[in-house]
This record gives C-alpha cells, structure tokens and sequence, in this order.
C-alpha cells in the first residue's frame, strides 16, 4: 500500500534499464519499497541493475521479467506476471527510445519503431495494468513524457509525435481513472543526461537522471499530476508552445 | 400504491452497496471500495456470508486519520446505520447499545439522565464500534484507563458469521485481542459499557499557561492526579527557553454542590459552521502557524481557576466546525502520535526539538500524561503521548516522522495505529511486542484472514 506520504511498497518498472528508473529506484528501495519488479528487454542488464540496488537494500526482493514493449500479444501475460504476487502500489513506464531523427525520418520502419516503442507498446501495456490497478482500489502511474510533447520541433519530431502521444493517452487516461483510486502522474523532463543522450550536445536548462528521480519523488509526495523537470521549464514552454511558427521555426531548438 | 412502492425501492436503494473512495480524518492515501450499508445483524450476517474478493473490514465515523476503515479493492461495512439502545440500568450506571452508535448520540441521550461516557476523545463523533477497536483514551486516561476498560461485554460477530459473547472474564484473550485490534476480529455489534455518573453537565477547568516544556511536564507530575482530565497544548514553534511552552487544561465534573443555581444536564448540541472544501494547500505554511499558535498561547489567560465549562466545549474543541480537518487543505494532513514511558523525557524533549528547529507548521499538538496500559495491541502505556498535525504537502515531513519514530522506538515507546497513515512496518514488532500472540488470536477467529484493511496491509498486521 501506498502511505499518507506517498511512499510505496511495490513498484514495477517498464523499461527497468532505464536511468531515470533506475535513479528513481535508488530512492524507492531507501524510503519503504518492500519488492520492485524491473522489466525490459534485456534481463542481464535488468539483473544488473537489480544488484546494483540489492548492495544498497538487501532486504527488498527483486524480480527482472523480460519484456518487449513491442511484442503487443505478449503483454496480457506479462501483466498477469507482473501482478502474481500480489498489489503493485507503482507502475513506471520509462521503456523508450530516442531514435535518430535524420536518418528516421526516410527510414519508415526506423520511423515506426520510435513510435511503437515509445507510444503503441505503452498504451497496450497500460490498458490491461489499469485494468489490474482498478480492480485491487488503488495505485500511481507514472508516464515518462517529454518536453518534447509540448510543441512539434523540427529537430526531434518524430520522438515529440511518440511522446505527444503518450502524454496525451496518458492524461485521458488520468481521467478515466479518476474516483478509483488510481492516479497518472506525467513526468516531462527536459533534455536529460542520460545513456538515451550520450551522443548528443547538452543544450541549456539540462538536466540528469537524479534531479529527474527527486522529482519524481517529490511529485509522488504532493500527488502531483504533472511533474517538469526542471520546474521552471512549465513556464518556458507555456511560452514556446505560443509563439507564431515562423518566429518558433527559427529559434535553434 | 404508487407511493408506497417507491417508499420501499428508497429504503432498497439506501441499503444497496455503493463503490466509494474512501480516506481516514486526514484525507491522504484514497483507496476505492465497496461500501455496504447494514441496518440490521441479520442483514450483516447474509453481507459476511458473501464472498469478498479483497476481504472486510468495518467502518465508523471515518475519524481515524489514517487507513485502518479503508479496504482497497475490497468491502468496507459502514455500521452507523444500527445505533439502538439496548438496555439501560441507572442504577448500575450501565448501557447497552449498538457499536454503530456515537459518542455524540450516546451524550445526547445519557447525559441527562445524568451519565457521562467513561472515555471520549479530541472528537464526539466516534462510534462505539470505533472506540473499542481503537481502544481509544481521552483527557482522564491517567484516572481512568482507555474506553475498553468500561467495556463489561460485547457482541462479536466474526468473518465466519459466528455470534460470539465476549466478556472480560470468560473470554480474555478475545476480549482483550479486539480491544485495540483495529476491527481485524471481526465485527463489533453491540457492547455493554459502564458509564460515569455527573451531577452536571460542566466542567470545573483550570488553565494555565506554562512557559516551556520542563515546567510543563513538572506540573503535570505534580497535580495531573488531582484532576480527571487534564491536557495541554504545546506550541512546537517556540524556541530556545520557551521550547515547549504551552497551555495546560485541568478539569473535574462539577458537581450539585458546587455550582450555582439549578444543576444543569444539558447533552452536547451539533456544530452549525463548517470549513468549505476550498482551503487551497499552500496557506497552510510555517508563518500561518507561527502566527496562530502565537495567538492561541496569548488568547489564554495566565492563570484562570474553576471556571465552569459547557461538556462540549472542555472536551470536544474540534467540533465547533464540521469538517475541520479540511483546514489543512486539498492535500490533508498527518497526525502523529507517538508515546514514551514515564523517565524516557529526554526522548519527548529532543522530538520538541526538532519539530522546532525544521519549523514545522504545527497547529495542534497535544501533550498528555498516561497512566498503565493493557496489552497486546492497545496503544498507552504508563507515560507521556504527544499528538501533532502537520499538513502533508510539507517538505521533508516522511524523512522528519521516520527520525521520530527511531526516537521513540529507541524509548521504548510507540505509535498509535488509529492515528498512523505512514510507520514503517518493519517497527511494528518492536513497538508491540505482544503482536504474535494477537496474531494467533486473530487468525483462530479469522482463520481465512478476510478481515482486512488498508492499515493491515500497509503494516503487515496479520504476519505472514
């Protein structure tokens, strides 16, 4: 169960590879967290990580799942799995991929893969993990958005679309889910430093997997629905997302 | 015919479970579940007989803070629609009446019949039901002990849909298992209680403002056993000497003797004014506190001596407006409550001290003196309880409560389960220790353990 604070004792994570899941972790299994489900991909890294956080908390139990957020048969099952021992408090959807725009945007299959991986595999695991969660009367959602969901950017778009598209699925979602004590809380981080953007220049106003974790963290504590990272980035694309396009066309984002 | 068939369907529809969100007096941590609705023992008994996915769990007036009448996924029975009275013997000063019933109700009624509940808490909106599993205590805790304590017998009905009489004598380990047990027994239906006999219905109070927590705590060794009731206020945003300054409550039924004029036995009245769902979270800040509890240590007289108080009034402060608990704002709010046994002090001390170096915005944190204790899963023990609000969007609160709670564990101390939405669970055995032995108790009532709550999962309370 979740607490008045809310710290969780179970927690799943999509994408359990992930940095920010990873970081977030750190500090789930420090506060109250009693098992944490990590799944992905690649188990070697899940079981990787899974150690890495067992040298920190002996005393919770981990479980790495293989998972292919693009295999969408699969995901009934994986659901079913992930629920068998019990109430899960936490579900963290940070499975993505940034992809390369450039090459991407003449590469359909390229194409469709960001936009699977980042949009289609999520909204088919988060259909039946609601499911799940309305039925045991409660639980959080967090959904890893993007600044990138906030305004088409020539630079990035076909990751923005992806992310425009969970953000947006996801937020319907909070709706749907509101009244059965299941709550969706949105994270849109900025440009973060992480494996996902190791090739890239560090634009201003980044930031890291850790501030992102702290976020998150406080944002579980206020029950947040939307969360920025860093915070004042709201106000910067409160701006953006109204200037006219042929000035917005300009600006080197 | 018309008239009479929707008659009926209304009294259906208000029987018919609803699916709910629910939350304790704090109003963190919702969880979504089944309500039902009983208005008799045979229609809680066909409700029990039921299968529930997620188990049940009994629910009063929703005064706990925390998740203890909560049942996520599950069934939660609402009980406050059976609140007969029973039996009534003045000359033993006793009552019988359904657990559904409220404190207020039970004022109401009784006291002009010249008896007074033997416990009340901060609030008289408190089933009987709740009192018992709460194993609650009030100001005269040190004189009388916990509201279980009066109980002479009650009606159990447990998840196997047996009706059992349990009496101190006959059935000790049921009877003290469920005083305290956080309904995880089975359901309370009716109990028997001795009450206490008044003349009046005022308090005789004396008030004193103290001005820091070492004469506080002298003053309630020396005269606490002079009175039946005695509380004090502390103001945890007083610093350096005056850390822990406060106003100390002491009080004593008035009696025929005593008082001027025709006694009066008056029961308490219901609050008009209430707090709108509207109180934004972010008011609720450390300079609000500071300037309310500075008004609140000002606002009392230094001294004051027998001035005479209306029952309500000296008990139940909180009920001048309904829904006070939305002060706090959309987010709600932690009560903390935590005891150390008598020469542990120092630990009461250093918690004062730290609440007033992070400058937590605190309104209303109560100090009070307890007298011996009853086991098992019951929350007193001989020593010194101080309860405090804080609301929960306040940075660093988790982090804040963990420390204290180490403090008070190393203490030998404990936290109140009716009061808790957020103890680690791992403290649980060392601050209980009778809990394995409550555990048998339980699961030999409740051998497929579908009694359960939110509380209990969160804190592990039925083992593994």
């Amino acid at each position: 169960m979740k607490n008045a604070v809310g710290s969780v004792q179970s927690a799943l994570i999509i994408g359990g590879d992930s940095d920010i899941a990873f970081a977030t972790c750190e500090r789930l299994v420090r506060d109250r967290l009693q098992r944490l489900i990590l799944a992905g991909r690649n188990v070697e890294n899940l079981e990787s990580r899974a150690s890495a956080l067992k040298a920190v908390a002996p005393a919770v139990s981990y479980r790495c799942l293989d998972l292919d957020v693009l295999d969408f048969d699969s995901h009934e099952a994986f659901t079913s799995e992930a629920f068998a021992d019990g109430d899960v408090d936490l579900v963290i959807v940070a499975a993505g991929l940034l992809g390369d725009q450039a090459r991407d945007e003449h590469d359909p299959a390229r194409a469709i893969e960001v936009i699977e991986t980042n949009f289609t595999g999520p909204v088919s695991l988060l259909i039946p993990i609601a499911d799940r969660l309305v039925d045991q009367g409660h639980g959080t959602i967090i959904v890893l958005s993007s600044v990138a969901a906030e305004r088409a950017r020539r630079s990035n778009f076909l990751y923005g679309a992806s992310k425009a598209g969970i953000d947006w699925f996801s937020q319907g979602l909070g709706d749907a889910l509101h009244g059965s004590g299941v709550g969706v809380m949105i994270v849109r981080p900025g440009f973060a430093k992480t494996k996902m953007t190791s090739d890239l220049d560090i634009p201003p106003m980044a930031t890291d997997a850790d501030a992102v974790a702290d976020s998150i963290i406080r944002g579980l504590r206020r029950q947040s629905e939307f969360v920025w990272v860093p915070g004042k980035l709201r106000w910067v694309m409160a701006i953006l997302r109204h200037l006219p396009r042929p000035i917005f066309r300009r600006l080197p984002l | 015919m018309k008239l009479l068939s929707r008659l009926i369907s209304d009294t259906e529809s208000r029987n018919l479970p609803d699916d709910r969100l629910l939350t304790g007096w704090g109003r963190t941590a919702p969880s979504r579940a089944t309500v039902y609705h009983p208005s008799s023992i045979d229609e809680l008994a066909s409700i029990i007989r039921e299968p529930h996915r997620r188990g049940l769990i009994a629910r009063g007036l929703g005064r706990s803070y925390g998740d203890p009448a909560q049942n996520a996924g599950g069934s939660v029975i609402d009980l406050t629609a059976m609140q007969s009275i029973h039996e009534i013997d003045l000359e033993a000063a006793t009552v019988t009446v359904d657990a559904g019933i409220s404190l207020h109700r039970m004022m109401q009624l009784f006291v002009p019949l010249g008896l007074f509940v033997p416990v009340t808490p901060g609030t008289r909106y408190v089933t009987v039901g709740g009192a018992i599993a709460s194993d609650i205590h009030g100001k005269n805790h040190h004189v009388d002990g916990t509201f279980g304590n009066h109980v002479l017998r009650f009606k159990l009905l447990t998840s196997s849909g047996n009706v059992i009489d349990v009496e101190r004598t006959s059935q000790p380990d049921l009877f003290d298992a469920t005083c305290g047990g956080m309904g995880l027994t089975g359901f309370i239906l009716t109990a028997t209680i001795r009450m206490i006999r008044i003349e009046t219905s005022m308090v005789l109070v004396d008030t004193e403002r103290i001005a820091n927590i070492d004469r506080l705590l002298t003053k309630m060794v020396e005269d606490d056993m002079r009175y039946r009731y005695s509380v004090a206020w502390v103001d945890t945003l007083a610093q350096g000497k005056a850390l822990g300054r406060g106003v100390l409550y002491q009080g004593n039924h008035q009696n025929v003797a005593n008082s001027e004029g025709p006694p009066e036995l008056e029961g308490p009245k219901r609050s008009r004014l209430s707090v709108p769902d509207l109180v934004p979270a972010s008011i609720v800040g450390t300079m609000t506190a500071r300037a309310f509890n500075e008004f609140w240590f000002r606002k009392h007289p230094r001294l004051e001596r027998e001035s005479p108080e209306p029952l309500s009034a000296f008990f139940h402060q909180l009920d001048m407006v309904e829904n006070a608990n939305r002060v706090y704002g959309s987010r709600g709010f932690v009560q903390h409550q935590c005891i150390v046994p008598d020469g542990r002090e120092d630990a009461l001390r250093w918690i004062l001290e730290l609440l007033s170096r992070d400058r937590v915005p605190t309104y209303l944190v109560v100090l009070k003196r307890m007298g011996e204790g009853n086991g098992l899963l019951s929350f007193p023990v001989a020593g010194w309880t101080l309860a405090v609000d804080i609301p929960t969007g306040w940075t660093g609160l988790s982090a804040l409560l963990d420390t204290i709670d180490e403090i008070v564990l190393d203490a030998g101390g404990r936290l109140y389960f009716a009061k808790d939405s957020r103890m680690r669970p791992e403290l649980v055995k060392p601050m209980y220790p009778d809990i394995p032995r409550w555990r048998e108790i339980a699961d030999r009532h409740d051998p497929d353990r579908r009694l359960a709550s939110d509380l209990s999962r969160r804190l592990g309370l039925r083992g593994s």
